[in-house]
């Protein structure tokens, strides 16, 4: 879970999406092939080389006003298309904290 | 508690508006991320994992009653409903909207709140003893102190565009409950052979990736000349403190690379040179700022009060007592630790119905003040002793009697990987799982004193390094890993703890420490010697050989 804040070299070994924070209220959000952000990971744009990783990148974050922070991340594609975060750093993400925070409803 | 004044109250609008500016013209695509990140950090606004988070400042720990139910108020209005107290005096609120930072600024204003110096490379919030002021033997009250540092480096240009974050933190007692010896400067207030109040200065403490414990630069600075001596060192931290690496950045690698001695002559080079530079505080400035600290009207009452006597019969009042409750330097007057360490809760939450009814006991019972400690526990420091079991009742409904205040499952933790964009690991699962473990409340008295930190990366927000046990998360290969060292304190006697083993997986964390403390069961001298004490005795050794014989 080395944090991708400081991503510099581009090289995937897998399906990656784009991921950032929407600027307005700093929500988790993914690129998508429609060159816009949504907050649910299946409709994110997938990956699978090097050189689309970098264009989708580099188009993600032209929209600095759409999005902060836009970084690479891994996913899972299982069966069926089913798009799943490729590691826990995403699955937090993706799903919220892991804890329970005793916070009543 | 500490009035502001108009120059104050103008200051903190004024940055609000200003704010509220920049947050506009950042929505609108007129500031572009890289322009406005300097300023957001300005304002205490970090981007996390999920969200923003916004850090408020707690001036030395000090809050009243009013600015308490603010906090629940942000926490209800723009957050989700809860915050959690920092290791430096701050709260977080992990959910906030840029478009509503604004609002929440500006109705923290209005009761003196502020998120100025919580973020950024410039002097962060000056932090202190969270009993400064009610602590017996206490030199004098620290924050008079730590309020003048506080107006002096504030948007001061020399302190604003450091090459690192630059922290301090102050101590007037004999105790250090302010973990001075791990801040860039920590200050310990005494008095000379001939009475005058002044300062020890040690300089270089600080954790984080290259951890340091501060070492003494001079034993005595006079009161009056204690902002000059930090301006001193904060131009040679200027002057020398690299820039062209984060890492190598904080004052502390400066310190060891030319070596205390040399900084400390430097130091005292340039403090001579500054010559009078306008900032000898005369007798009139000081006590200008004491006499903004209001002290309660306290009542002459008895040492021990029928009420006491009688519910000593409790057992579950007479445990929390115990391990909750500590001498007053006034008669008939008691300090009372609220533990924000509840079994299975994230160490140092507190929700928006908790803060709102901490805020109505303060009233009650404790002069309407709040105390804020770096344990992330609150304070109530001015509780008649006839009232403690009534009050012993309420935080009780509220969840926040438990009687582990310095017991193993008083945990430091940051908010690790589970909100933070730096960890590598997560934090409050560790605690989490380790208070339900050490549950039992006899078992946890017959461990005593045991200090276990979690840190989620080697930024060290946690203080695994000074932790009795600590815990820093690592990641080895996508999985969460966890270094364990042990015979770290934070203290008067600051040390660094020494690493026990290989580092262990997130599922065997809770084993090990539990195997940790058996060791120490087994080893101890006697029942009165300390974790801590019994690592120091044996060395690390006797305990890593039980622990990982069988891994």
């Amino acid at each position: 879970m080395t944090s991708p804040l400081e991503q510099k070299k581009i090289r995937i070994t897998g399906p990656s999406m784009v991921t950032a924070n929407r600027t307005w209220d700093g929500a988790v959000v993914y690129r998508t092939a429609k060159q816009g952000w949504s907050t649910e990971l299946s409709d994110s744009a997938i990956v699978t080389t090097s050189d689309e990783a970098r264009a989708l990148l580099a188009e993600a974050t032209a929209d600095d006003v759409g999005a902060v922070g836009p970084y690479i991340a891994p996913v899972e594609l299982k069966d069926g298309g089913k798009v799943k975060p490729g590691n826990l750093r995403e699955h937090i993400r993706a799903k919220g904290v892991t804890i329970d925070l005793q916070v009543p409803a | 508690m500490y009035a502001y004044d108009e120059l104050d109250r103008t200051l903190i609008n004024e940055r609000v508006s200003e704010f509220r500016d920049q947050v506009k013209r950042r929505l609108s695509g007129e500031l572009t991320e890289d322009e406005f990140k300097i300023l957001r950090l300005q304002n205490g606004v970090y981007l996390q994992l999920h969200a923003y988070m916004f850090r408020v400042a707690i001036p030395y720990g000090t809050l009243s009653s009013k600015q308490l139910r603010r906090l629940a108020h942000v926490a209800r209005r723009y957050d989700r409903g809860y915050g959690h107290f920092t290791t430096r005096q701050n709260i977080q609120f992990n959910w906030i909207k840029l478009a509503e930072l604004p609002d929440a600024l500006s109705d923290l204003a209005e009761v003196g709140i502020h998120a100025m110096q919580t973020s950024g490379n410039n002097m962060r919030n000056v932090t202190s003893d969270q009993w400064a002021g009610v602590a017996p033997g206490e030199i004098e009250d620290p924050r008079i102190w730590s309020e003048l540092i506080r107006q002096h480096t504030t948007l001061h240009p020399e302190f604003s565009f450091l090459p690192r974050k630059f922290k301090i933190a102050i101590t007037a007692a004999e105790h250090d409950r302010a973990a001075i010896k791990i801040h860039d400067i920590g200050l310990r207030l005494h008095k000379n052979a001939d009475g005058e109040t002044g300062f020890e200065v040690l300089v270089g403490g600080g954790l984080g990736r290259t951890p340091f414990i501060a070492k003494t630069i001079k034993p005595f600075v006079p009161g009056r000349d204690i902002l000059s001596y930090i301006e001193a060192i904060l131009r040679v931290y200027n002057q020398y403190g690299r820039r062209d690496n984060i890492y190598k950045a904080r004052i502390k690698i400066l310190v060891h690379e030319l070596g205390i001695e040399k900084f400390a002559k430097e130091v005292e080079e340039e403090w001579k040179a500054m010559g009078d530079v306008g900032l000898t505080l005369d007798h009139a400035a000081i006590e200008e700022v004491r006499s903004r600290f209001s002290y309660p009207a306290y009542e002459k009452l008895p040492h021990m009060p029928d009420e006491l006597k009688q519910a000593a019969h409790d057992p579950l009042f007479e445990r929390w007592r115990k391990n909750s409750v500590s001498a007053h330097k006034v008669q008939g007057y008691s300090i009372v630790t609220l533990s924000l360490k509840p079994v299975g809760g994230p160490p140092g939450d507190a929700t928006a119905e908790q803060m709102d009814a901490v805020a109505d006991l303060a009233d009650k019972y404790s002069f309407g003040e709040i105390r804020v400690g770096h344990e992330q526990n609150l304070a109530l420091p001015h509780v008649a002793k006839r009232d403690l079991p009534l009050l012993f009742k309420a935080l009780d409904r509220l969840g926040l009697a438990t009687p582990n205040v310095n017991l193993v499952t008083d945990i430091i933790a940051c908010p690790g990987l589970d909100y933070c964009s730096l960890a590598n690991a997560r934090s409050i699962p560790i605690a989490q799982e380790l208070t339900r473990r050490f549950a039992n409340h006899d078992t946890a008295d017959l461990i005593g004193r045991l200090h276990i930190n979690i840190s989620g990366c080697i930024n060290a927000c946690g203080h695994h390094h000074v932790g009795h046990i600590g815990i820093l998360g690592v990641e080895k290969n996508g999985e969460e890993f966890y270094q364990i060292t042990i015979g770290g304190r934070a203290d008067e006697n600051a040390q660094l703890g020494t690493l026990i083993g290989p580092a262990v997986p997130y599922a065997e964390v809770a084993d090990v420490i539990e195997d940790i403390v058996e060791a120490y069961l087994a080893l101890r001298d006697r029942p009165e010697e300390l974790f801590v004490d019994t690592v120091k005795r044996l060395g690390v050794e006797p305990i890593r050989e039980r622990v990982y014989a069988t891994r």
